[in-house]
């Protein structure tokens, strides 16, 4: 087994200290291997045709032609699924490969595995596919009232409330208080969001082997190996143990690989071929071949007395899951848990429903439900304080959520929660001065493009407050192995199956293991599901702390030992538990136990933007931001998170989204779906604000989503301050601002 | 076709087909994958090298068209164990997270200091503005940038 050494000459970092990572090296020499890099003797190049359609059955597949093509070893249908047809995270309802109804554009349909990429591709455009359009399902709202997309209802009869309407993937009411309590003023407003990609850098890939004795082994960029692997195998009719998933290097994640890409289609093709097969996905692919944000439509309706303190609000949440649950359950929790934002409120109503429709497959991407409801809560609070003349930051501070407080679901915060700080920080950040005129057209709206000059240039002040749980939630048993090997040399291995996506989890494990061991010879095994359990996903914000846990209780077990055994080799594994949630009551949203959610992480910006009002472009000058982060395990790397944060939020609010139209994605590209570039993205000044989280291993909490929840909402607010413009659906386009 | 070329100071020889991408060639038949395949249409700079001297998208560029010529890629760029400075000032700005933009973002940051020695604000974002990182929000990567100005 070969185990990955820290490279000398870095900095040896314990808990709290700027680790530099040690990932870096290979990363900046190119010698780093990610999924798409990898190769094996006699491999062969696995591809997949995929539905043009959003809606159709299937009348008919002629594959002779394809089969007879040079090179070409496997032509793979549904019928070659020797297990399971279905797979899905939480629901079973999406097809390995279409049965006899495909329900999106891009739906796999046939997978090939050929000698070259190029005799892969000629075969898929011999499959020869019969398709009997059917009409799509597009609109949310229409959706309620359709044709069921799924007629078994998959979704039904799993502890949530099982609503009768045609196409409900869940339907969840939190009612908390007197719904109908009134308020000196109300404020109310709908707003919309289009999809967002996650648009990670490294196309889905990976490699997968046969090992000769009907197993195989997968090789590829993933968020939770062990899930991988359980959902891989009933469909390949194999056990568990059959299936190892082994990670590769992975070119960023956010959310869009938490489902399977090319898993099973892989191993199938490599199975039935007793070959190595290879997939990569090109770009285009990648934009069907993964789950977006949810777009969502959000009703709101802000009550508050004279002095501005909120007395109720309601908001009705509608989210587009297309074709397939995927984890849309969650996220419609999530965007209902959190659609109050931090503040204290204690009546409310809110509704959210997650629609199965013939748009792309919508799941997780970072700051899931609560991107969506930030950004239309924290629009209503700043339509409130205009209305009772108060200071946007003072109204925020007045109804300031804290511990001690409860959240609509009626669970009490216990842990950490430091919103009135954060507030205070982050409106403490000072402002840059306007920047003089004439300037270089790049510090400019329009920048490069050289629109301007100065003139229609105004310049806008926003703030925005935005909070997301850590960690899953609502009674999913979540739990974190890891397992330790101290050699009798004294040096140590860390065996977990936790995912490497680019957050820097392998520098948390070291510096855990560094700390707990005393230590600096310390190194990480590979990440795979054939030597140690499973470490959960790279989700949630929740990978810092689940994994910290992990190690350190395997760290502390393993000295144990050794001293008991006096000397020699230990190597122990052991299994860290976050505390129990429990799950809401399906009828009214409130919690059945202590807490449906296990922590929370607050955050505060404040923005500063320029708009061309006369050709509504936009430029986001700067960028403060405070963030309670419980502990900062590493500084540098909880900069990286809030920055690219940041800049995922930023793309959000005036730039991506992909359109479709009648369920085809029409921007499949980087032409098309623009992401922010190096002239997109302001400067930022960070806070840390460091309030132990008590129920968090060394009081650490995740940080990579809040900065993504509340920047959309704080550029917009930016925006409407220097426009005067609602601008109630992002991404904001030049239109909204001009017309 | 089998063409011959210069690839980090060393003779290459390769058979390729027609439509082959030089791209494609240094990752499948050269074996230098470092060049990253994120877009292959040019637009997120994961693939850049030098051609003989002039940074371009490898992904834009026939293998056939690089007959005669000379390639370096970020395999190249290191001093056998001794990075380069720009790829030693990504290390320590923490300019690195996934990972797969560095690898052309380090060509394209030495391409520029080569050009533009001390670099100023604009020039640097407007310089790197064809290469798209996902996960930073490139703040870390201009630290590096500076760093590897003055570490000159």
């Amino acid at each position: 087994m070969s185990v990955v050494a820290p490279r000398t000459g870095l900095t040896v970092g314990r808990i709290g200290e700027r680790l530099l990572r040690h990932d870096a090296v290979p990363k900046v020499t190119g010698e780093f291997e990610y999924a798409s890099d990898l190769s094996a003797p006699g491999m062969l190049w696995g591809d997949t045709l995929r539905s043009p359609h959003a809606h159709a059955h299937i009348v008919s597949v002629d594959l002779s032609k394809a089969l007879s093509l040079p090179g070409i070893h496997a032509v793979l249908t549904h019928a070659d699924v020797p297990g399971s047809k279905h797979y899905g995270l939480e629901f079973a309802d999406q097809p390995v490969l279409a049965v006899d109804r495909v329900r999106y554009v891009g739906e796999p349909v046939v997978v090939v595995a050929a000698e070259h990429p190029e005799q892969a591709k000629r075969a898929l455009g011999a499959v020869v596919v019969e398709y009997a359009p059917l009409e799509p399902v597009v609109d949310m709202e229409r959706a309620l009232e359709q044709e069921p997309l799924h007629p078994n209802r998959p979704t039904m009869g799993h502890g949530y409330r099982d609503d009768p309407r045609p196409n409900v993937v869940r339907h969840l009411v939190i009612r908390h208080g007197d719904p109908e309590a009134p308020g000196d003023v109300v404020v109310t407003g709908t707003y919309e969001l289009g999809i967002q990609d996650q648009a990670f850098l490294g196309p889905e890939s990976g490699l997968a082997v046969p090992d000769g004795e009907g197993g195989v082994d997968v090789y590829v960029a993933t968020q939770w190996l062990h899930v991988d692997r359980d959902q891989v195998a009933p469909c390949l009719g194999l056990r568990p143990e059959q299936v190892r998933i082994h990670l590769a290097g992975v070119g960023g994640a956010f959310g869009g690989r938490e489902d399977l890409s090319m898993q099973i289609h892989g191993a199938l093709l490599a199975l039935h071929t007793s070959r190595p097969v290879k997939m990569v996905y090109d770009r285009a692919e990648s934009f069907t071949g993964h789950v977006h944000r949810h777009p969502a439509r959000i009703r709101c309706e802000h009550r508050a007395t004279r002095e501005g303190r909120l007395t109720c609000v309601r908001m009705r949440i509608l989210l587009d899951g297309g074709a397939y649950a995927s984890s849309s359950t969650a996220v419609a929790s999530n965007a209902a848990s959190f659609a109050l934002g931090p503040y204290r409120v204690d009546n409310a109503l809110i509704e959210s429903t997650a629609v199965y429709t013939n748009n792309p497959p919508c799941g997780a991407m970072r700051g899931f439900g609560a991107v969506q409801t930030c950004f239309a809560g924290e629009a209503q609070m700043d339509l409130l304080a205009a209305e009772l003349e108060i200071d946007p930051v003072e109204l925020r501070t007045l109804n300031a959520l804290e511990p001690g407080d409860t959240l609509p679901t009626g669970q009490l915060i216990t842990g950490s929660l430091p919103t009135r700080e954060v507030i205070r920080r982050a409106a403490a950040l000072p402002l840059p001065e306007p920047e003089e005129l004439p300037r270089e057209s790049v510090r400019l709206p329009g920048g490069a493009g050289n629109t301007t000059r100065g003139e229609g240039v105004r310049r806008g002040v926003g703030f925005a407050l935005g909070f997301k749980n850590i960690c899953y939630s609502e009674g999913f048993d979540d739990f974190c192995t890891a397992r330790v090997v101290l050699r009798a040399d004294g040096s140590a291995v860390v065996h977990s199956a936790a995912a490497e996506v680019g957050q820097g989890v392998v520098g948390v494990m070291l510096q855990v293991a560094r700390t707990e061991l005393g230590t600096d010879d310390v190194s990480l095994a590979p990440h795979t599901t054939a030597a140690v359990g499973s470490a959960g996903s790279a989700s949630a914000s929740r990978m810092t702390w689940m994994v910290a846990g992990a190690v350190r209780d395997a760290c502390r077990a393993a000295l144990e030992q050794r001293e008991r055994q006096a000397g020699g080799e230990v190597d122990v594994e052991r299994v860290y538990r976050h505390p129990r949630t429990t799950p809401l009551d399906p009828e009214t949203g409130q919690i059945t136990g202590e807490r449906a959610h296990v922590a929370l992480a607050v955050a505060a910006m404040r923005i500063v933007v320029e708009v061309d009002v006369e050709l509504g472009l936009t430029r986001v000058v700067w960028v403060g931001t405070a963030q309670d982060v419980g502990k900062a395990v590493n500084p540098l790397a909880v900069e990286g998170q809030i920055e690219g944060g940041i800049a995922q939020g930023l793309g959000l609010a005036v730039m991506e989204e992909l359109v479709t139209r009648d369920g085809e994605i029409l921007n499949a590209s980087f032409t098309d779906y623009l992401i922010p570039t190096a002239l997109d993205m302001p400067p930022v000044d960070i806070e840390l604000i460091e309030v132990a989280e008590p129920d968090a291993p060394y009081g650490a909490k995740g940080v990579g989503e809040p900065p993504t929840v509340v920047s959309t909402a704080a550029i917009l607010s930016a925006l409407r301050d220097a426009t005067g413009r609602p601008l109630t659906r992002v991404p904001v386009r030049p239109d909204d601002i001009c017309l | 076709m089998r063409i011959t070329l210069t690839v980090n100071g060393e003779r290459r020889e390769a058979d390729l087909w027609g439509g082959e991408s030089l791209l494609t060639l240094l990752r499948d038949t050269l074996e230098l994958p470092g060049s990253k395949n994120a877009c292959e249409q040019g637009e997120c700079g994961s693939c850049s090298v030098l051609l003989d001297g002039a940074l371009v998208c490898s992904c834009l560029v026939l293998g056939a068209q690089a007959e005669g010529h000379e390639v370096v890629t970020v395999e190249g760029l290191a001093d056998g164990e001794r990075l380069h400075p720009v790829q030693e000032a990504f290390v320590q700005a923490g300019a690195v997270q996934c990972g797969f933009c560095t690898p052309g973002l380090v060509v394209a940051v030495a391409d520029l200091l080569v050009r533009v020695p001390d670099p100023s604000e604009d020039e640097i974002r407007e310089s790197l503005s064809g290469n798209l990182c996902r996960c930073t929000g490139y703040v870390k990567i201009f630290d590096a940038v500076r760093l590897a100005a003055e570490a000159r």
